[in-house]
């Protein structure tokens, strides 16, 4: 096959970036998309250019390193697929690529393709764990916990973050990414100690990293590679209502006791 | 009688093996509370070993300082294991306890691995599951809520636990999830986007590193009171792999060529279900999870270069090599051998595909029998999976898989402690040597890490951290001015080649000598050939490589570079340990040493024994050094899977 890509070409957070159109030649069918990339970096190595940089490092779906937008979409055209697992199968022969970084104002861009995701930590500072120290636990099976709340909570925690959610959402909201850890610990009974603390926290390091607003486009659910619900954002909902509620009462309680 | 270096002191604990640990820990020397924030602890990597480590001292008050090769804590290999991970709850009933885990763990690995370590191993692993579910790791359960198990890799218990086939991953949030915490909490900073491209060491004790800032490519030194490598295997070194692609021996071979002591390099895991190789661009080779062999029948036809597609080869036309040639395990036989009788049938002409290196792995008669459905529920990821990859649909036809580079045993050698033979220098998980012998059970190393990280180093470390107290050394000391000066030679010689062979082009030339004479079956004259042409290539790399851009910023093509420098060293000494361990042992077949059905034949007179190679200058064979390995507890026997 041969493929034509409109790369997108930055060469650093506060420069001015633009599409490059480049050729690449041989492309298998069953190569993946980020293989085609690695051939155009070969060829632009041997002709002294610079590289296109790209993030990547599993290769196979899990780790949440890799992130492009390909023709327009976060990850590409098929769902349920991160760019590394996405086959050059999947496109014409001839066809003309266009691949953009993830674009979000949480997501600045480092060069070419790669964007800093550190917000994600940042927000995950804030209470994605459950506060247990190493040696104190209990015997595992000593809370039984429904296979069903099981089931769903691993639903939740299979997100990679890979940040396709907040690429795909016209508001640049990280709502699914954080719903989707909220959701998990919220309903484990390990983490209802927290629940209430957890959300308001992590939802306000959200809007301080920029992250937008969730108008229920869910955009997010149709280009998360692990298609985690929509339904984890109405969950971290609910879950930062009542955390907003009870903060608001101990700020009362306190100012009585003035 | 085998040697004992004076360089290789164990340091186990004297005492009935059931209770070294337990007297260990009590008799090890604590630091007090108030004083550990003054001290600082570099942990490189975080994956199980190195995020559980960090988190943990953290959280007992030591300020720490936490780097990794990727964006984010979250992404460390470990993420991509799948299977699960073991350990002695014995919740089936079915006969496991700590004595079982540790004495198929010392099998397992072929009898090659400390008695001590491996119990210690199989006595913490209850707690890691312990731990991990507290921590609100989503396990699988049972109706009634208890956690369920499945059996894995060859064992006759169940006493694996797993989240779906997403262990790895589920287990890392976890341990990431704490040092998150921790961060919050203000005890570790963390340095992500980081390479470690060398040691620092002051008065012969590790007391730092250099790291080139990936972004920047700035180089950094950072000081410490004591530095631990978490930064897992080495199994890239043979290109594909399938290890994720960032992962590297650069840090611990800095080490290595700082002094420590690498024991065992040779010691490699090849693991029998991956994905074929399809074209010369890959970049990886994908792992199936091992549970496909419950239910999957391997093949090939019985005529060489049979074209036909599978579904029209009548069974009497096919060979089912696994259940011939080991009729009690079938298709359930250990790794390593499931891995070489593939890599048999295929080098004498039955393998099937376009290259003719696969073998068939057969769901018809499973799918007969339990129905399209069952087979659906327990292997639909992996079949969609497959699917996507090959564009071939394993409901209608045979899987192809075939055998590829997975785990390292072999690693920087540590005593009992986990200390490297440099003072100050741990190691753990993936990057140490220490528990699995010549060949990793199936699920074991996820606990392994976690208990390295979890509960042996932050016990451990007191011991050393208490006699060596906080003395405020600074990065303004020579030692790392030295340090980094050699960090920037590198980079300015590799960028300065400015050959015509791209990287890439030296890795798949390293890999592909790896694999065909340091991979699976070795031999004498295979192994002094590697060695010849492993040099050559070497030699060449730095006369011929072209890196590209000169740019030191972020430059991906240089951190590669900088690699496959290291592999070119590694790989000789991986050749080297092969050629001097004259016996076949677990992962490591000598073709010279096998019975007349071809298992491996052990040595044990001769080769009970750690084998430690210390460095000594460029270019110069390396020293040789042995740990004897004493039995007590377990009788020696020949593994059979007949
Ligand atoms: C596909 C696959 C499936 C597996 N499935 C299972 C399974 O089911 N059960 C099981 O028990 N085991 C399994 N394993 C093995 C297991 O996953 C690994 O052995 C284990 O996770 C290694 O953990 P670690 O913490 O030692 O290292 P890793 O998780 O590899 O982490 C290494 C860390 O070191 C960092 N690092 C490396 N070099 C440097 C450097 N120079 N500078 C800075 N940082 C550096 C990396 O960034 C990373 O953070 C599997 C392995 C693979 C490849
Ligand atoms: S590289 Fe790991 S998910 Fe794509």
């Amino acid at each position: 096959m041969k493929i034509e890509v409109k790369i997108w070409r930055q060469a650093g957070p506060t420069e001015p970036g633009a599409l490059a159109t480049y050729t690449v030649d041989d492309v298998l069918p069953d190569m993946s998309f980020l293989e085609m990339l690695d051939g155009l970096n070969e060829q632009l190595v041997a002709r002294g250019e610079r590289p296109v940089e790209f993030d990547s490092d599993c290769r196979e779906g899990i780790c949440g390193t890799c992130g492009l937008v390909i023709n327009g979409a976060a990850h590409g055209p098929q769902q349920a697929c991160t760019s590394c697992e996405l086959r050059m199968r999947h496109f014409d022969d001839g066809a003309t690529i266009t691949v953009e970084p993830f674009r979000a104002r949480g997501f600045p861009v480092v060069r070419d393709l790669v964007v800093d995701r550190s917000a994600f930590d940042r927000i995950m500072q804030q209470g994605g764990y459950i506060s247990v120290n190493t040696g104190s636990a209990p015997d595992a099976n000593a809370m039984p916990i429904a296979k069903e709340v099981a089931d769903r909570a691993m639903d939740a925690a299979a997100c990679i973050g890979c940040g396709a959610c907040v690429a795909a959402c016209p508001n640049g909201s990280a709502s699914l990414f954080v719903g989707a850890k909220v959701a998990q610990l919220a309903l484990l009974p390990q983490g209802d100690a927290e629940r209430k603390r957890r959300a308001v926290a992590m939802v306000q390091q959200m809007d301080a990293e920029g992250f937008g607003n969730c108008s229920n486009h869910a955009e997010c659910e149709a280009a998360c590679p692990k298609s985690i619900s929509v339904d984890h954002i109405a969950r971290l909902r609910s879950e930062y209502r009542k955390g907003a509620w009870a903060a608001l009462r101990r700020n009362e309680k306190r100012n009585d006791q003035r | 009688m085998i040697a004992q270096s004076p360089l290789l002191d164990d340091r186990i604990p004297a005492g009935p093996i059931q209770h070294k640990w337990s007297e260990h820990k009590a008799g090890i020397k604590l630091v007090n509370p108030a004083n550990k924030r003054k001290y600082t602890v570099i942990v490189v990597g975080t994956g199980l070993a190195g995020g559980a480590a960090a988190a943990t001292l953290a959280e007992l008050g030591y300020n720490v300082l936490s780097f990794c090769i990727q964006d984010s804590p979250r992404r460390a290999h470990s993420v991509a294991a799948q299977g699960g991970i073991n350990a002695a709850k014995n919740y089936q009933n079915d006969g496991d306890s700590v004595w079982r885990l540790f004495y198929d763990t010392i099998k397992g690995g072929d009898f090659r691995a400390r008695e001590a370590n491996v119990y210690r191993l199989a006595e913490l692993s209850a707690g890691i599951i312990d731990q991990c579910v507290a921590a609100g790791v989503p396990f699988a359960r049972e109706y009634g809520g208890t956690l369920a198990n499945r059996s894995f890799g060859g064992a006759q218990v169940s006493r694996t636990f797993y989240a779906r086939g997403q262990t790895g991953q589920q287990l890392l949030l976890g341990a990431y999830g704490a040092l998150m915490r921790q961060v919050a909490a203000g005890r570790v900073s963390l340095f992500p986007r980081r390479e470690m491209l060398e040691l620092v060491q002051v008065e012969g004790r590790a007391r730092g590193i250099i790291c080139r800032n990936l972004v920047t490519g700035a180089i950094e030194k950072y000081a410490a009171d004591a530095v631990c490598m978490a930064t897992g295997g080495y199994s890239t070194v043979f290109y594909l792999s399938t290890n994720a692609v960032n992962c590297n021996a650069t840090a611990i071979w800095r080490c290595y060529k700082q002094g420590a002591l690498f024991a065992n390099p040779c010691f490699t895991q090849i693991h029998p279900t991956c994905l074929p190789q399809s074209g010369e661009g890959q970049s990886k080779l994908t792992l199936m999870s091992e549970s496909l062999r419950n239910d999957g029948r391997v093949w090939v036809p019985k005529q060489k270069g049979d074209a036909r597609p599978p579904q029209e080869i009548p069974e009497a036309e096919r060979d089912y090599f696994l259940e011939r040639r080991y009729p009690a395990f079938g298709n359930l036989a250990p790794r390593d051998i499931a891995s070489r009788a593939a890599k048999a049938v295929c080098d004498d002409g039955f393998g099937v595909g376009s290259t003719g290196y696969s073998v068939y792995l057969d769901f018809a008669e499973a799918t007969e029998r339990l129905g399209a459905d069952v087979m659906r529920e327990r292997y639909g990821n992996l079949f969609a999976m497959y699917h996507e990859i090959t564009g071939e649909n394993p409901y209608q036809r045979p899987m192809r898989i075939y055998p590829a580079p997975h785990y390292t045993m072999g690693g920087l050698w540590v005593d009992y402690n986990l200390m490297t033979t440099i003072p100050g220098l741990y190691a753990l998980g993936e990057a140490n040597f220490s528990d699995h012998g010549a060949n990793r059970l199936g699920a074991s190393a996820l606990m392994q890490g976690l208990a390295d990280g979890y509960f042996i180093l932050p016990a451990t470390i007191a011991d050393y951290l208490a006699d060596h107290r906080p003395d405020g050394l600074g990065t303004d000391h020579e030692a790392f001015t030295t340090a980094a000066a050699t960090v920037e030679e590198r980079t300015r010689h590799l960028l300065g080649v400015n050959g015509k062979q791209s990287v890439r082009d030296f890795h798949w030339e390293l890999g592909r000598i790896m694999w065909e004479q340091v991979g699976m079956a070795r031999n004498e004259k295979g192994l002094r050939q590697a060695i010849t042409d492993i040099r050559t290539l070497r030699a060449d790399y730095w006369r011929n490589v072209k890196v590209g851009s000169a740019d030191t910023d972020l430059n991906k093509n240089l951190e590669f570079a900088g690699r496959v420098a290291d592999f070119l060293e590694l790989g000789e000494l991986m050749a080297r340990d092969a050629l001097e361990r004259v016996e076949s042992c677990g992962g490591h077949f000598r073709e010279e040493f096998q019975t007349a059905d071809g298992e491996a034949v052990r040595d044990d007179p001769n080769f009970s024994h750690v084998a430690a190679w210390q460095h000594t200058a460029e270019d110069k064979v390396p020293t040789r050094h042995t740990e004897p390995l004493d039995f007590e507890y377990v009788e020696l026997t020949q593994r059979s899977y007949k």
